[in-house]
């Protein structure tokens, strides 16, 4: 039976561990950011030299590690497209607003390991030449903001940040920025917004590619808690060690955060893709399983934001067969190993981490209706068809939801989801399509039942008394 | 009532306004401090802020009009978050808003933030905050409550009528 594989949270839960720098140190902390700081520069076969912060940069990329945070991108080739020829300043920005329904894992670091975060971005910030950075932490998330505070303070008193760290000559500094509950801050531009004081309103790209015209219109990275965590253990285990961590191309470990319809929610490290998505549902390592008498019905596998896999489907994915030719195989959905590019090849994505169940008991149309009202309200409102595509899809499905239902919803729903998609400044537009584009669908009986019952019951008689609750969002 | 910044709050501040190359950065922490020392943001604050970061007021209302966690209206001395989202749903959310709604003589049907008529509640509906495996969560001013029942609900009720 698969087990977890606790990297990230190895200490975060023992008896004992607090979130202060000496419990830290005293579990080897801090010794990580020594290594970095006295790595050799190195000499390649072909003569080039690499200066001590590229070896670090090289051994990201050759570590595999790709992004924690919502779209899998390689952090190393991610820092590689940095300009550091403009002459301006170069900004790090730890994405740690987590706000994508379904995850709790970057919480979990903050509040019971900050100084594991402190030490990666430490080590990124020196990598990537930054004088600068900050934490944009969710305003949900106070107590967070202040803990993350306190150890930036105790890394300050300890000489790991501030000026002439550890005698180097390399200064910098770390601050908290806190949002105020606006979902859009986590996409990484119109976080850059917010943290320049403005309203959170994603920017086009191209041009505004962080790497290139970020904070202030300077070269920016931002990354993702988790992601920066991982930095530290690249940099303690050497890149080939921690590469055999996962599954190729989807090396290391992560954090899945699991809920809904499972006797045991609740938050799992594993190696990517060495537990299938059936493991972490049904055993007793991990979710135990569904509630008593209950079958499983549909799995959201990365976030609200992915496409929802029903039960029962069959995937044809790319497998890599003894002879090194790639074929198709046959993979059912609970044997689908976690990770980036198997929930890719299933038509959806693994995103955030986060897994979302339900079970029989459930109906598609009530659930992807609440869905949906996030998505409503969450809207910056700067493109029309995120902004107006989202409050009727909210609107016709708080309709179908509540009895006023008609057989053509599907058709409509589908319309807008699809006008909405590619047609808008940020992927939040995917986010608010794929989900009803998907289980509209895949469920498509269950939403044409229940429009031509409420058709079929209105046509029955006029006076029957709609259970309309209050609109759905106060817009 | 006149508007003042206690002094110890305003040092605090424009150390915080020294954290950013651009001072308009700092814009969104000004709120949060005076909101938490204010209770809510007034035209004064707005002002305040829009001064000491030299910007224009209304560069700082639409942040407070942009961000749902910003407020121009009193709010109640227990302020109620309840979350709304899929997973909280699927373990009873709605029921348990409702059930606070209920029992304080709020609608339980309105989505939008209610304060009841003594000040001493507010209740709302809010997006995931980020603990969902301990669903359905609940946000008490400052503090994440993990699998929220109807009966801590009344304790809930009852510690706050006596606040
Ligand atoms: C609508 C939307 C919301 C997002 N929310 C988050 C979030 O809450 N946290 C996060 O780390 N990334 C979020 N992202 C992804 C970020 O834009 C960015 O890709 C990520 O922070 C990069 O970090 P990584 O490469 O380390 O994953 C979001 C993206 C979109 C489009
Ligand atoms: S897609 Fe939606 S969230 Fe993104 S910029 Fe456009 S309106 Fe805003
Ligand atoms: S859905 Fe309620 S905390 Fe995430």
């Amino acid at each position: 039976m698969p087990e977890q594989h606790k990297l990230i949270l190895k200490h975060a839960d023992s008896p004992g561990y607090t979130p202060d720098i000496e419990c830290y140190v005293r579990h080897g902390g801090y010794e990580a950011l020594k290594k970095a700081l006295g790595t050799a520069p190195r000499e390649l076969p072909d003569g080039k030299k690499l200066s001590a912060q590229e070896v670090v940069r090289e051994d990201v990329k050759a570590s595999g590690l790709r992004g924690r945070g919502g779209a899998g991108f390689s952090a190393g080739l991610k820092w590689s497209f940095v300009d550091r020829r403009s002459g301006k300043p170069i900004y790090l920005i730890c994405n740690a607003d987590e706000s994508e329904p379904g995850t709790f894992k970057d919480r979990q670091i903050i509040h019971k390991d900050p100084h594991q975060l402190v030490e990666g971005m430490i080590i990124s910030c020196w990598a990537n030449d930054v004088k600068l950075a900050y934490i944009y932490i969710r305003g949900e998330m106070p107590h967070g903001a202040r803990l993350l505070e306190k150890a930036l303070a105790e890394a300050r008193a300890k000489n790991f940040l501030g000026k002439n760290i550890l005698g180097t000559g390399y200064d910098l500094e770390i601050y908290v920025h806190r949002g105020a509950g606006a979902y859009i801050c986590g996409e990484e531009t119109g976080l850059i917004e917010s943290l320049e004081g403005k309203r959170a309103y994603p920017r086009i790209k191209p041009p505004y590619f962080p790497a290139v015209l970020g904070l202030y219109m300077c070269p920016t990275i931002v990354n993702n808690v988790e992601t920066l965590c991982h930095v530290k253990h690249i940099v303690t285990m050497g890149p080939a060690e921690y590469a055999k961590l996962g599954t190729p191309n989807n090396t290391g470990t992560r954090i899945v955060s699991l809920s809904g319809d499972v006797q045991k929610p609740g938050y799992f490290e594993i190696e990517v893709g060495k537990v299938t998505l059936g493991q972490l549902i049904f055993d007793a390592n991990f979710g135990g399983g569904l509630k008593p008498g209950r079958s499983l019905k549909a799995i959201i596998p990365g976030g609200s934001s992915s496409k929802v896999l029903k039960a029962g489907e069959v995937f044809k994915l790319n497998r890599k067969g003894a002879d090194g030719q790639m074929t198709k195989v046959d993979v059912p959905l609970l044997d689908l190993p976690y990770d980036f590019d198997s929930l890719q090849g299933a038509g959806t994505m693994s995103g955030s981490g986060a897994i979302i169940v339900m079970d029989d008991s459930r109906s598609m149309v009530d659930t992807l209706a609440n869905l949906s009202e996030f998505y409503a309200h969450e809207s910056c409102g700067q493109c029309t068809p995120c902004r107006e595509g989202s409050l009727w899809m909210a609107k016709g499905l708080h309709r179908l939801a509540h009895g006023d239902g008609r057989k053509q919803d599907v058709e409509y729903l589908s319309h807008i989801a699809q006008n909405i998609q590619g047609r808008t400044i940020c992927a939040f537009g995917e986010a608010a399509a794929w989900p009803v584009l998907s289980f509209v669908k895949k469920f498509k009986d269950e939403f044409v039942a229940r429009g031509e019952a409420d058709e079929a019951a209105k046509s029955a008689g006029p006076s029957r008394e709609l259970k309309l609750a209050a609109s759905p969002n106060p817009h | 009532m006149t508007f003042s910044v206690p002094s110890s709050l305003e040092a605090q501040l424009d150390e915080l306004a020294t954290h950013y190359p651009v001072k308009r950065s700092a814009s969104l922490m000004f709120l949060h401090a005076l909101q938490e020392h204010f209770g809510h943001i007034t035209d004064e604050a707005i002002e305040w802020t829009a001064r000491k970061l030299g910007l224009q007021p209304i560069n700082v209302l639409e942040l407070v009009t942009f961000y749902p966690m910003f407020r121009r209206e009193k709010l109640g001395r227990t302020h109620v978050k309840v979350c709304r989202t899929l997973s909280c749903a699927l373990a009873g959310s709605g029921e348990l808003r409702e059930h606070f709604c209920k029992k304080l003589g709020l609608d339980p049907h309105a989505h939008a933030p209610q304060t009841t008529p003594d000040g001493k509640f507010t209740v709302e509906f809010v997006e995931c905050l980020a603990d969902c495996g301990n669903a359905p969560v609940v946000l008490l001013n400052d503090d994440l409550l993990p699998k929220v029942s109807t009966a801590q609900a009344d304790e809930i009720i009852a510690k706050g009528k006596g606040l």
